[in-house]
């Protein structure tokens, strides 16, 4: 899940003078009593690609398609590159979007699908042609140019959609879960090409995903959604590492969530006691909360290491437990281990070494648990 | 409604099978129709007088419909109530103004209930409302025990031989209704075909008398909607998960208590909307009645039928009319939307 | 699953086609009958087609019916269409669920009543403004489009339901305006329900008695309201021929049209089967 493109790329969002290219501002959308948008305000750069992440009726799906046009915010504006458009119906914007059930016209061939938006501009015969033509290579679907959209396969289709939402060269491309039709092994190659064409073309991309893993590869950032509102924004490392809330920690990826009382609140580190863990966590981070207030430590299973033996050294981050679950997984296994409170605890150890008789924990096993302090996670909501 | 659905269901096949004719002669064809339409100095004027006057395209396309339904569908009603609270008179119109000018200025209502009473004194209307809704309903069920095994057999064919089975029902509710009846006037009367065949046969002596009979009433009602019972069961039967019956048999059910128990509760959907096309017409059938049933099997069509032709009685026509709506049309109407939103909201 | 069907079932759909298609035969066979008496067979004829072909009042009918049923498809498909698609594509506006009352009840009323109404209307139409004047071919096709649309409506409303609505909207997204996409996109794709609305509204009409019945005037007589004077006077021989004519211009157009289908769902599967193939 390394995400190579944050190297070379520039990081305007930590830059204050940086102007967002698209400014959804205090945007709400309400369908009856329902709030499928709730006050959501949310910059983005030009040539990111945005992923708006969340499970279904999280209201990722509502604000893409208000960025679309077709649906007009209750309340709040959105402006793309300075011009507010949040009025401005569909077929004038200059934003293009790839529908998750691609929307080809059935009744035109692949040809004719990628033309249409530049007919709808009245361009002359010459340039369609060669923008059209231009555009089937980068998806490399030349040689299907009179194909039917039956006629094709799923892949294919994708292409098509693709080239047809970027030929009128938008200035920014809408993409509702582009990948969720195709197979895992189509999707991860796909995943590649799409970023590829991104930086080629160097358009601005939004993504509506509920897959996490797609959002991790392809985004530059990632807003997290749930019940309407955008709970936590930042690169997949920042998510991923440094989740803001619970409800981020859980979605994304697997963790262990101990509930706390913050015992000890420096600025360098805090330390919370928890009856969870039947013990205390040493957190080499700071905390804005109360003392003695609620909290609760994240800790992803691949953080914990697991030995036969108690590790040496003073202090805490250590904890005894029997193993009562092995899941072998090939590259991974997960451990599953009850401690002496009966939480059971959910740890990764990758399998570096081919299973070689009993050099393995096994079932029933004592063992002990234990993390650097720069591994758990304090989140106070 | 099921035989719309069907032709629907076809017409979807049509539309991505043309895809590959489409080819070049594309549809911006149209487009350059529309640009010549608009070139067009009437169009021009239209739509900016329909702008003028705040009319969207959007209001035009449901305004359009909307009108027509309300001036020759919604006002006729009004006028076919007025009417039953007037009159009758001889002439032509041959009833009463309901509405008067006293004076200038004062209206004079004239409500007569008349009608109604007469309709419900007379033991003729009542025999002849319990006598359609009876006919209607024994015959449905006979569509419905002919049916289910038709579209049961044509569901569980091969998927080669469905369509055109599908086809063979169909096929039948192209072609004249009206010649479709007929065609039992032939069979069934005295000297008709099964009378001579039984007869030549030397099963009888004396013909049996079936036209002109209850009994020929029920064939033609069955007959007729048949098609309508097949095509609403056939849809239920065809979608259903052949692996419950399987997983039924797995656990013990015999096949004939698996359909009880499995296949019945599970095309409910089917049969109460097969029940209902055949139920809904024939209530008001006049046709079948008029030629195939004799002078006792009074429905509730026909009488209204013979009281305007026949009797020349228009207010009495239109209490009829009135009645029948309230008595049989508007409830139908209310279970059906009732039930239709039951469905949308299964989806 | 196995294919085994039961004895029963097995019986029940001979019987079932038997029964709907033993009248139909009969029609056929005893139109060429030599004898007048429709049922007693005098001998192999086609007389009654010749007869058929000089009766001028049929032949009048028929041509009246058939303008009358054009009209009426055409009129009843566009208003239906309208009709389809404000109920499929507008969301909620003010007053939906009248029109959507509107167009279904229709379906569930009797025809006495509409032919009735509908005479009624006229009637009263004509007092107030003097139009319609008297009745005939302009009240038939009024009549006959105000019950047929509503069948149109719910054809066309059910192929929009099962349409992709974001097929529509990715054409707005390219830069369609609604009309243009209404005509590039929605009217191609939904044209075959269309065109089936289209013959379905035909039909109705060509077959319509009841409504004309109220509805028509001296000199107005359709074919069915022709066929129905000549029934009420016993079985005629002609009218089974007529009949046979009917029933094969049905047929023919039938089985052509699902021969033509089944060839093309198999073109249409094939395709599919080779996209699959060549993507892997």
């Amino acid at each position: 899940m390394a995400n190579a493109r944050q190297d070379h790329r520039s990081e305007p969002w930590k830059d204050p003078g940086a102007t967002p290219y698209v400014r959804i501002d205090k945007v709400t959308k309400k369908f009856g009593d329902f709030v499928a948008v709730d006050d959501v305000t949310l910059n983005i750069y030009r040539g990111e690609i945005f992923c708006l992440l969340g499970g279904s009726g999280c209201g990722k799906t509502t604000l893409l398609r208000m960025m679309a046009g077709f649906e007009a915010p209750t309340a709040g504006s959105i402006s793309l590159d300075g011009v507010d458009i949040t009025a401005m119906p569909p077929y004038e914007r200059p934003v293009n979007m790839m529908f998750q059930s691609y929307a080809l016209f059935p009744h035109m061939t692949v040809q004719k699908n990628v033309a249409f938006g530049l007919h709808q501009d009245k361009l002359p015969k010459s340039e369609i042609d060669a923008r059209v033509a231009e555009m089937l290579k980068l998806v490399r679907m030349e040689q299907f140019a009179s194909r039917a959209p039956h006629q094709l396969s799923g892949g294919q289709r994708q292409r098509v959609a693709l080239a047809r939402s970027l030929v009128k060269r938008p200035k920014l491309l809408l993409l509702d879960e582009p990948l969720a039709a195709l197979d895992k092994k189509l999707r991860e190659h796909t995943q590649f090409e799409l970023i590829n064409i991104q930086e080629t073309l160097g358009v601005t991309f939004v993504v509506v995903t509920h897959d996490q893993e797609e959002a991790m590869t392809l985004a530059s950032r990632i807003g997290v959604m749930n019940h309407s509102e955008i709970v936590q924004v930042g690169t997949p490392a920042d998510i991923y590492e440094y989740p803001g809330s619970r409800f981020v920690a859980d979605f994304i990826g697997s963790v262990n969530m101990f509930e706390g009382r913050l015992i000890e609140d420096e600025p360098y580190y805090v330390r919370v006691e928890s009856a969870d863990l039947g013990g205390v966590f040493h957190v080499s981070h700071g905390v804005s909360a109360a003392p003695n207030a609620t909290v609760w430590v994240a800790l992803r299973p691949e953080k914990i290491h697991i030995l036969r033996d108690r590790p040496d050294g003073e202090g805490d981050n250590r904890v005894a437990g029997v193993v009562t679950e092995i899941a072998y997984l090939g590259d991974q296994s997960i451990y599953f281990v009850r401690l002496a409170g009966g939480r059971l605890v959910r740890v990764t150890q990758p399998n570096i070494l081919r299973q070689s008789g009993g050099g393995r924990i096994s079932w029933d096993e004592q063992v002990w648990l234990s993390w650097d302090s720069s591994s758990p996670v304090v989140v106070t909501q | 409604m099921a035989i719309l659905g069907f032709l629907e269901s076809g017409g979807g096949h049509a539309v991505s099978r043309n895809a590959r004719e489409v080819g070049d002669s594309s549809p911006f064809v149209l487009t350059g129709l529309m640009a010549w339409i608009k070139a067009l100095g009437p169009y021009r004027w239209a739509s900016n007088r329909l702008r003028d006057r705040g009319m969207s395209g959007r209001t035009a396309v449901i305004s359009v419909p909307y009108l027509w339904l309300l001036l020759f569908f919604l006002v006729p009603f009004l006028i076919v109530l007025k009417i039953s609270f007037s009159d009758i008179r001889l002439g032509m119109p041959p009833y009463e103004p309901f509405v008067t000018w006293a004076s200038a200025h004062v209206m004079d209502l004239k409500f007569n209930f008349g009608n109604y009473a007469f309709l419900w004194e007379d033991a003729l209307y009542r025999n002849a409302y319990a006598n359609s809704i009876m006919t209607a309903g024994f015959s449905t069920i006979l569509c419905l025990l002919i049916g289910y095994p038709m579209a049961y057999g044509i569901a569980r064919s091969k998927p080669s031989w469905r369509n055109l089975l599908l086809l063979l029902v169909m096929l039948p509710f192209w072609t004249s209704f009206l010649l479709r009846v007929y065609a039992w006037i032939g069979i069934l009367k005295n000297n008709g075909l099964i009378n001579n065949l039984l007869m030549s046969m030397g099963v009888i002596d004396e013909p049996i008398v079936m036209l002109q009979t209850n009994f020929a009433v029920y064939l033609g009602i069955v007959y007729s909607y048949l098609p309508f019972m097949v095509l609403p069961l056939y849809t239920a039967i065809e979608k259903l998960d052949l692996t419950l019956l399987e997983a039924a048999a797995d656990l013990g059910c015999r096949p004939t208590k698996a359909f009880f128990k499995i296949t019945i509760p599970l095309t409910k959907g089917g049969i109460v909307a097969g029940s209902m096309l055949v139920f809904i017409p024939a209530v008001g059938e006049f046709v079948i009645p008029a030629l195939l049933g004799g002078p006792g099997s009074l429905m509730i069509g026909r009488v209204l039928w013979e009281e305007f032709f026949n009797n020349r009685s228009w207010p009495i026509a239109s209490a009829v009319a009135i009645a029948m709506l309230i008595l049989l049309v508007f409830p139908i109407w209310i279970l059906q939307r009732v039930q239709g939103r039951e469905m949308g909201a299964h989806r | 699953m196995n294919q085994r069907r039961s004895f029963f079932v097995l019986t029940m759909m001979v019987f079932g086609f038997a029964f709907l298609y033993i009248p139909i035969l009969s029609l056929i066979v005893y139109s060429f009958n030599e004898s007048r008496l429709v049922t007693v067979w005098g001998g192999f004829s086609t007389k009654w087609y010749v007869a058929l072909l000089h009766n001028e009042p049929v032949k009048q009918a028929a041509w009246l019916s058939f303008r009358i049923a054009t009209m009426n498809a055409t009129g009843a498909t566009i208003l239906g269409t309208l009709a389809g698609l404000a109920l499929a594509r507008f969301g909620r506006f003010r007053s939906r669920s009248l029109l959507a009352g509107l167009t279904t009840a229709p379906l569930v009323m009797p025809e006495v009543i509409t032919g009735l109404s509908m005479l009624l209307l006229f009637v009263a139409m004509e007092q107030v403004f003097h139009w319609p004047d008297g009745r005939g071919i302009t009240t038939i096709t009024i009549a006959h489009i105000t019950f047929s649309m509503a069948y149109v409506t719910v054809v066309v409303q059910s192929r929009l339901a099962t349409l992709d609505e974001s097929l529509e909207e990715a054409a707005l997204d390219l830069g369609a305006r609604p009309a243009k996409v209404f005509f590039l996109i929605t009217l191609p794709i939904i044209m075959p329900a269309i065109l089936a609305g289209w013959l379905l509204a035909f039909t109705l009409s060509w077959d319509d008695l009841v409504i004309t019945s109220f509805v028509n005037g001296p000199g107005s007589s359709t074919l069915p309201v022709l066929i129905f004077s000549k029934m009420r006077l016993g079985v005629s021989p002609d009218i089974n021929a007529l009949a046979t004519v009917l029933v094969l211009i049905v047929t023919v157009g039938i089985v052509a049209a699902g021969l033509l289908m089944a060839r093309q769902q198999k073109r249409r599967d094939l395709d599919v089967q080779q996209a699959v193939a060549g993507n892997q």
